[in-house]
């Protein structure tokens, strides 16, 4: 099992770790539920991005525990903030440099997904749920809004009709929910969530680097582009693919009925 | 009618912990046990609790005096019945019936209903609602809805269309002829019908096989067959694997096999 690489800042509220080539982030604040303070939020960010220069990870795992992935932002924090210090804060901009990890991040949630939570599984790449996760967007119910891609990802994520009913009327969804609606990848056991996502991780560490950061790259455009772009985008990227030594390692190893060995060159 | 009670009185709802055994007895004799709002809060809180408590390993559900339960007292009801205002019924099953219902199908741990007797509309839902149903001979089910221009809830319709299939439970349904504890055991509705005098030495003998075999895999396994009832064969052979994989990294499954291994007997620990 993985060993504790290092603690970062935020006195070990985030807790990150490597297991071969995925490097695991763990949000770790058990007694708030895992709220999203401003510390814990940069110390993701600058997990992810560590994890993103290093050529020795190939994917990334962000999780909490089994009672909450992240129960929201910390209210305490926002409560009595004005609108210039919300608009001169960095805390979007933190979730702006999320945006940017080219490497694959996969998003390992138990219970609680709310707010802050449920914006932060769906800034990831893939979400692996276990049948305990619960997400939802309360904040209008503390008179506000999402104010992290909420409003937006989620729409793109599940559709008008579900986004408005969650946005507006503060509605949760279960896990059977939020997989029917196309929010989360998979669905497993409670006491499986975590090593099937590290699996899913692993699956995508197993992949040519290069390959994987195109593809997700290409997936993640195809919300914002029309059809006409986004194909010509793709096979832009997809040409691209030739120009590297896995693209040849992996078709000679399929060709030779061989296991592929990947540099990500 | 029963009188109103919101909160649980102390004495409505008995409930005692011996020997891994918790035994919790709906305890309004003299109104057949019908159930007030604070009964349903103590059964689920009950359940709940136990849930997470190693120390319970099978829960028991009966009645006392000569019904399990009668039903759905009417409590705050009542007023609005006699003013002639329509009652929110909706929200009171979303409120209490049905978040009491689903804390027993959730909690992974046996749960076996003493059916003592008459169990009409929601005690029936009830009764159902446990996992395993040893009845008294005197026992018998209603779905009293229908006589009162209602539908069978608290879960009942899922039961009666998934224990008698579709014809039998629109028979029952319509016209709230008992089902008798015979033909309830003819139907697999209940698991046995016991002579009144033979319960405690039965239900003991349930209690004890249930107890001897590992908790974790009890529990698992209640998950596992609670969730075939929805899922298609190829997603429950899946959902097997699953399972099996959780149990197969526990102490006992290895404790299970080496004991077999050794032709000595088990001693299972629950890890």
């Amino acid at each position: 099992m993985a060993s504790v690489a290092s603690v970062i800042a935020g006195g070990g509220d985030v807790v990150t770790t490597v297991d071969g080539a995925v490097g695991v982030v763990r949000i770790n604040r058990p007694d708030v539920l895992n709220a999203l303070s401003y510390g814990v939020m940069q110390s993701i960010v600058e997990a992810f991005e560590k994890y993103d220069r290093d050529p020795d990870i190939r994917a990334i795992l962000l999780t909490g525990d089994e009672r909450a992935f992240a129960a929201g932002a910390d209210i305490k924090e926002l409560e009595n903030a004005t609108v210039v210090e919300m608009a001169s804060s960095q805390q979007m901009e933190r979730w702006d440099r999320i945006r940017k990890v080219s490497k694959p991040i996969v998003a390992a949630v138990s219970g609680f997904a709310l707010g802050g939570g449920c914006e932060l599984a769906m800034c990831c790449d893939l979400i692996i749920a276990s049948e305990t996760a619960i997400f939802g967007q309360p904040e209008i119910s503390i008179g506000v809004m999402p104010g992290a891609g909420g409003t937006q990802r989620l729409t793109r994520a599940v559709g008008k009709a579900v986004a408005m009913d969650m946005v507006l009327t503060g509605r949760r969804l279960d896990a059977k929910e939020a997989l029917s609606h196309g929010l989360v990848s998979r669905v497993v056991p409670v006491e499986l969530y975590f090593d099937e996502a590290m699996k899913a991780a692993h699956a995508i560490a197993a992949q040519a680097p290069v390959a994987a950061r195109m593809a997700k790259e290409g997936v993640s455009r195809a919300l914002d582009m029309s059809l006409e772009t986004g194909l010509a985008y793709e096979r832009r990227l997809f040409y691209l693919l030739f120009g590297t030594e896995d693209q040849k390692e992996g078709m000679a190893a399929f060709r030779e009925k061989r296991k592929p060995e990947y540099k990500g060159k | 009618m029963a009188e109103t009670a919101t909160e649980t009185k102390e004495d409505e709802l008995l409930s005692s912990t011996e020997n891994g055994v918790l035994t919790l007895t709906l305890n309004r004799p003299q109104v057949l046990n019908s159930l007030t709002h604070g009964m349903m809060k103590g059964i689920r809180k009950t359940f709940k609790k136990a849930a997470s408590d190693p120390a319970v390993r099978v829960i028991v559900l009966t009645g006392s005096g000569r019904a399990f339960c009668a039903g759905a007292d009417l409590g705050d009801l009542k007023k609005m019945y006699e003013a002639g205002e329509a009652p929110p019924l909706g929200e009171e099953l979303r409120k209490y019936f049905n978040p009491m219902v689903r804390e027993i199908r959730a909690t992974e741990k046996p749960v076996i209903a003493v059916v003592n007797g008459l169990a009409a509309g929601a005690g029936a839902s009830l009764a159902l609602a446990c996992d395993l149903k040893i009845c008294v001979p005197s026992a018998k089910f209603i779905s009293a809805f229908i006589q009162v221009g209602l539908i069978p809830d608290s879960g009942f319709s899922h039961m009666l269309t998934h224990t008698l299939g579709l014809g039998l439970a629109l028979e029952h349904a319509w016209t709230a002829k008992p089902i008798t504890a015979s033909r309830a055991e003819q139907f697999g509705m209940v698991n046995r019908v016991v002579a009144v005098e033979d319960l405690e030495h039965e239900l003991d003998d349930l209690i004890q096989s249930l107890v001897r075999v590992p908790a974790k895999a009890v529990g698992l396994t209640k998950r596992l067959l609670t969730a075939s009832m929805d899922k298609e064969f190829d997603a429950q052979l899946e959902y097997e694997a699953q399972i099996q994989e959780i149990l197969g990294r526990t102490e006992d499954h290895l404790e299970g096999v080496n004991a077999f291994l050794e032709s000595r007997k088990p001693k299972f620990t629950g890890n």
